[in-house]
C-alpha cells in the first residue's frame, strides 16, 4: 500500500504525513507527476486560494496524471480542505469564475457575511458532521464527533448523491463528498483528534 | 454545533515554557513538548505558542521547536515570534503550524498583513494585538515589542485595517489582565469583536471556567485563550496542566 500525497506548493503536507506514517504505510510526498501514477491511493490537500493552487497543479503538470488517476484509473483520491474543492467545476475564489478540475458537478461558493455577529467568516473551530450515506470513510465515527475546520469557500453540489456530510454553519452546506472513488472532505481529518485519523485509517483501508 | 475553542497559549523563552504576569515576571513551567503531548491526551481544541524573545533577539521562533510541536499536535496551533517574512511563514506552515502569528513586525509594515494573506490565505494569517492604556491612562493603544512601545494605532482601527488586507483572525490581548486570572476585558473583547466580521481570540486575564462563558456571551469572542488558567491549579498556583472536560466546553454557548 503506498499513498502519495500531492506536493504542489499549498498547505500543510508535513502533518497529513506525520498521521498517515503512524498507520505503518508507504507514504510519498513529491510534486512529480510519475509518482500520482505510481501510487495506490492519492491525497491532495491545500490551504489557501483555490485560483492559485489551480494554476501551481497546472504549471508542475499535475492535472493531467490526477486526472488519469482519479478519471480513468478510478483509484481512491481524498481531497482535504482546498483539495476537495478543486474537485469542483468553478469557484467563486478569484476574479472572475476560477475553473477547477472538474470531477463533480458542484461550484464553490464564499459564505455569506451575516448579520448576526454569531457567524464570523472564516468558519474556525470545531464542528460535527451529518452522515448523510453509508460509507467506508466513516466507518466508527458518529456524527457526534467533532472535526476541525477553517475555511471562507464552502462546496455546493449539483448533485445530491454525493453528500457524504453536511455541518451546520449560518446554513447547512456540504462538508463531505462521495463519488465512486473520488473522497473529499472541507475538515482537517489531520487535526480532529481520534476522530481525524480514524477517518485517516478508514481511506487507508478502502 | 459550531461552538467557541479553548485555546491554551504557550509563551517561549529560550525554548523553555514560561508563564508572565502582565508581560513580565516569568515563571519557568516546564517543557513545551512535554506541554503538548498533555494537551493531545486533554483534547485541547487549539494550541498557540509564541516566542516573546524572538523580536527583540531579531529571529524568529525556533524552527526546531515548531517541528517537534508539529510532530506531536493532533490538533491544529498557530505560531508567533519574530516572523517578518513570506519565507519565514512558508517554512513554519511546512513544519506543521496551521496558522502564523503576526505583531511587532507587521503592524510597522502593515502592507505585510496583505501580502501574508494573498499568498497564504485569509485563514493561515493571525494578528496579534497587544493592548494596554496610554500613560495617562485614558485611551487604549496597541503595543509592540513585548508592550514596550505603543503602535500608535487605536484597536479597532488596527483591527479593521487588518480585516480589509485580508487576516483571517485577531488575537485581543490584555497586558494588564495577562496573568491577573481576574477575568477578561470584556468590554475591549466586545468593542473589537462587534467592528470585525472576522473571528476574534480573546487572552488576558482568564482565570476560571465562568470567565470563558463570559467572554463568549459578552465580548462576542469565538476563541477563548489563556495561558495561566491551563497551566496553575489551586490557590497556590502549582503548576499542572490542565483543561475543561468535553462536556464543560460545551456548556459555553
Amino acid at each position: 500500500m503506498k499513498i502519495h500525497i500531492v506536493d504542489y506548493g499549498m498547505g500543510n503536507i508535513f502533518s497529513v504525513q506525520k498521521k498517515l506514517l503512524q498507520e505503518n504505510i508507504d507514504v510519498s510526498v513529491s510534486s512529480e507527476p510519475k509518482d500520482i501514477l505510481n501510487a495506490d491511493k492519492v491525497i491532495l490537500l491545500g490551504v489557501g486560494h483555490f485560483s492559485k493552487a489551480m494554476d501551481n497543479l497546472n504549471h508542475l503538470s499535475l492535472i493531467e496524471p490526477l486526472n488519469d488517476f482519479a478519471l480513468v484509473r478510478k483509484k481512491p483520491i481524498l481531497g482535504i480542505c482546498l483539495g476537495m474543492q478543486l474537485m469542483a467545476m468553478t469557484s467563486e475564489e478569484g476574479i472572475g469564475r476560477q475553473k477547477g478540475l472538474g470531477w463533480i458537478d458542484a461550484s464553490v461558493k464564499k459564505f455569506q457575511t451575516p448579520n448576526s455577529k454569531q457567524f464570523k467568516i472564516p468558519h474556525m473551530g470545531w464542528n460535527n458532521v451529518s452522515l448523510v450515506k453509508d460509507s467506508d470513510l466513516m466507518q466508527n465515527i458518529s456524527s457526534k464527533d467533532e472535526f476541525y475546520f477553517v475555511h471562507s469557500f464552502f462546496l455546493q453540489p449539483n448533485e445530491k448523491e454525493i453528500i457524504l456530510n453536511e455541518t451546520n454553519y449560518i446554513d447547512n452546506f456540504c462538508s463531505g463528498i462521495e463519488k465512486e472513488n473520488i473522497f473529499g472532505v472541507q475538515y482537517h481529518p489531520e487535526k480532529s483528534h481520534d476522530a481525524g485519523q480514524t477517518l485517516l485509517k478508514n481511506f487507508i483501508s478502502i | 454545533m459550531f461552538r467557541p475553542r479553548l485555546i491554551p497559549v504557550l509563551l517561549l523563552k529560550n525554548n523553555a515554557l514560561v508563564k508572565s504576569i502582565k508581560f513580565k515576571k516569568h515563571n519557568y513551567i516546564g517543557d513545551p513538548i512535554n506541554a503538548v503531548k498533555i494537551f493531545n491526551e486533554l483534547k485541547a481544541d487549539e494550541l498557540v505558542l509564541l516566542d516573546i524573545d524572538a523580536t527583540k533577539e531579531r529571529r524568529r521562533i525556533s524552527e526546531d521547536v515548531v517541528k517537534r510541536v508539529g510532530e506531536e499536535a493532533n490538533m491544529p496551533f498557530s505560531v508567533g515570534g519574530g516572523i517578518h517574512s513570506i519565507d519565514d511563514i512558508k517554512t513554519l506552515i511546512a513544519c506543521g503550524a496551521e496558522k502564523v502569528i503576526l505583531n511587532s513586525y507587521a503592524i510597522n509594515n502593515i502592507n505585510f498583513l496583505k501580502e501574508a494573506s494573498e499568498t497564504f490565505g485569509s485563514s493561515t494569517i493571525v494578528l496579534c494585538m497587544d493592548i494596554k492604556k496610554n500613560f495617562f491612562g485614558t485611551k487604549d493603544y496597541v503595543f509592540l515589542n513585548n508592550g514596550r512601545n505603543s503602535s500608535g494605532f487605536e484597536p479597532v482601527m488596527l483591527a479593521r485595517l487588518a480585516q480589509e488586507m485580508g487576516v483571517g483572525e485577531v488575537i485581543i490581548q490584555s497586558i494588564s489582565r495577562d496573568g491577573t486570572m481576574q477575568g477578561y476585558d470584556i468590554n475591549l473583547i466586545k468593542t473589537i469583536s462587534d467592528a470585525l466580521t472576522i473571528p476574534t481570540v480573546a487572552l488576558g486575564g482568564c482565570g476560571k471556567m465562568e470567565d470563558c462563558i463570559s467572554v463568549f456571551r459578552n465580548g462576542g469572542a469565538n476563541g477563548i485563550a489563556a495561558g495561566s488558567f491551563f497551566v496553575y491549579q489551586g490557590e497556590n498556583k502549582g503548576v499542572l496542566i490542565n483543561y475543561p472536560s468535553k462536556e464543560d466546553i460545551i456548556k459555553i454557548k
